[in-house]
């Protein structure tokens, strides 16, 4: 054997001596690079908020939303669109825009719930008529005691 | 007796050996033909980009982040500091010419095909650059938290949630959180003032040092001219000069725009108010905005909008690859497709970004 890199050692290492080496040494790299990055990756995840799960909202009293008109309430973390119509039941919808998440509203002049995002129109059922929403606006149920309206999630 | 300029720049030279880099200054020299212009606009964005590192510095001494502190310290800014109307509407009209000026680069770059070898990394780097002046763009929007921003802060990040499997997690990672809040704010700053910066500059040291090294881009019908026909002008003092002289226009232009059309702050952001009639995004985004407007739910087996980003993220890519695929203007022939496919893209942005201004 006359490899010069190992010429003149008496205890030449065997190619599976220096494989084995070079397995643990890679394998210590790969490692170490694991145990540093997968702190940051997690760290980059922001941990989930204790959010308090709402089932139903005093949304207000029927005196203050005229017919024919909409507003939005908060339910929990979320935003409602409660519409009154003319006939004077009220309806409630989620408020986020199934496009692309923005706060949708009420339009009179229209007769319909818009998103002035990118022009997405719902009917007063909530279902997506014209635009680009893919999906009907999410009901929740209203619920009139007396003067107070109540809105909570279908079940 | 040697003046004493001229004994600081020798104990400097003993030590730093500065003749070598006198002597490459003396050499570099840029090519005079009709498109001379273009070389304008890189040095312009530059000049931009270290406008916004000096503002954005003075906002930093009195921006607040925060959902309750962010918009009232803004108003602080504009109303209560000296002169700190003037400084944040330099800030944000400077932003809006950085970017104009950028694309002005970019497209003449692609024009006269100065993306070709050897050059491409180039122009890679300026294309990295490019985004990373959107990503500065789109953050900054944020900061003074007001009404417009936040809803358009909403529409593009859920719009980065919209790609298949790693969507979702880019964008909780992007808003620090399933929503729009606070938490989004906070991160938003962190990448306009510290991430974004850093990458940045590395990227235009790396941008500028292949620029020296190869020296400027001569157009293709350049090289066809007689030798003895093709003229240059040195770099220093000529061409530096002119580029002063350009930048002091441009901060004329700045000043001016700042002072007489200072930039508004609007109504501050109430994540529980409808989106307001009339909301848009930068001009720079415009036209992308108004495609997703005329894109309908869905397309057969594809949602409109996943349609839509998915055209505008492999146009991007294509554009952004241009140096790799232009294969006639590697072998010298002049590739008339390049000229019309930037001619088409050219036309729908403005044309989009037209519509999307006035509807």
């Amino acid at each position: 054997m006359n490899n010069p890199e190992t010429a003149g050692f008496t205890g030449a290492p065997s190619p599976g001596k220096r494989d084995f080496l070079r397995y643990i040494l890679l394998g210590g790299l790969a490692a170490w690079a694991a145990s540093v990055l997968y702190p940051i990756l997690a760290y980059l995840k922001p941990p989930k908020q204790g959010e308090v799960e709402v089932s139903s909202v005093k949304a207000g009293k029927l005196s203050d939303l005229a017919k024919d008109s909409g507003t939005i309430v908060r339910f929990g973390n979320r935003p409602v669109i409660l519409v009154r119509l003319e006939d004077g039941t009220v309806r409630a919808f989620s408020a986020t825009c199934t496009h692309l998440d923005c706060t949708v509203q009420y339009r009179k002049d229209m007769g319909t719930i818009w998103c002035a995002c990118h022009n997405g129109k719902y009917d007063l059922t909530g279902r997506n008529i014209s635009g680009p929403p893919p999906r009907p606006l999410e009901p929740y149920r209203v619920v009139i005691q007396g003067e107070e309206v109540f809105i909570s999630r279908n079940a | 007796m040697k003046t004493l300029s001229h004994r600081i720049y020798d104990w400097a030279d003993e030590r730093l050996h500065l003749q070598e880099l006198v002597t490459f200054m003396e050499k570099k020299s840029v090519p005079r033909h009709r498109g001379s212009i273009w070389y304008y606009f890189g040095g312009v964005t530059l000049f931009l980009f270290i406008i916004q590192i000096v503002t954005g510095i003075l906002l930093l001494l009195y921006y607040k982040g925060g959902e309750q502190l962010a918009f009232e310290s803004i108003q602080f800014i504009m109303s209560k500091v000296a002169f700190g109307w003037l400084i944040r509407s330099i800030h944000s009209w400077a932003a809006n010419l950085f970017i104009l000026s950028a694309l002005v680069h970019m497209f003449s770059v692609f024009f006269e095909r100065a993306y070709r070898k050897p050059r491409e990394l180039t122009w890679l780097s300026g294309m990295m650059m490019l985004f990373i002046g959107f990503g500065f763009g789109f953050s900054g929007y944020l900061l003074p938290w007001n009404e417009l921003a936040f809803f358009a802060t909403k529409v593009g990040t859920d719009i980065a949630g919209i790609i298949p499997v790693v969507g979702k997690p880019i964008m909780v990672f992007l808003r620090g959180g399933d929503d729009v809040t606070g938490a989004t704010l906070t991160r938003f700053f962190g990448f306009h003032v510290a991430v974004f910066p850093g990458l940045f500059t590395i990227l235009l040291t790396i941008h500028l040092i292949f620029v020296q090294r190869q020296g400027m881009s001569e157009p293709a019908r350049f090289e066809e001219t007689a030798p003895k026909e093709r003229t240059t002008m040195p770099f220093f003092p000529n061409f530096m000069l002119r580029d002063l002289l350009l930048w002091l226009i441009v901060l004329n232009v700045l000043a001016i725009l700042a002072v007489f059309f200072p930039w508004e702050l609007g109504v501050k952001a109430d994540p529980f108010a409808s989106a307001p009639a009339g909301i848009r995004p930068e001009w720079y985004f415009l036209f992308m905005f108004q495609t997703l407007k005329y894109l309908p739910a869905s397309l057969g087996v594809i949602d409109g909008e996943v349609f839509g980003i998915l055209v505008f993220a492999i146009g991007g890519l294509l554009w952004l690859l241009v140096p790799f695929w232009d294969r006639s203007t590697v072998r010298g022939r002049r590739s008339r497709m390049i000229t019309y496919v930037g001619l088409a893209v050219i036309a729908y942005i403005i044309v989009f970004t037209i519509l999307g201004w006035t509807t």
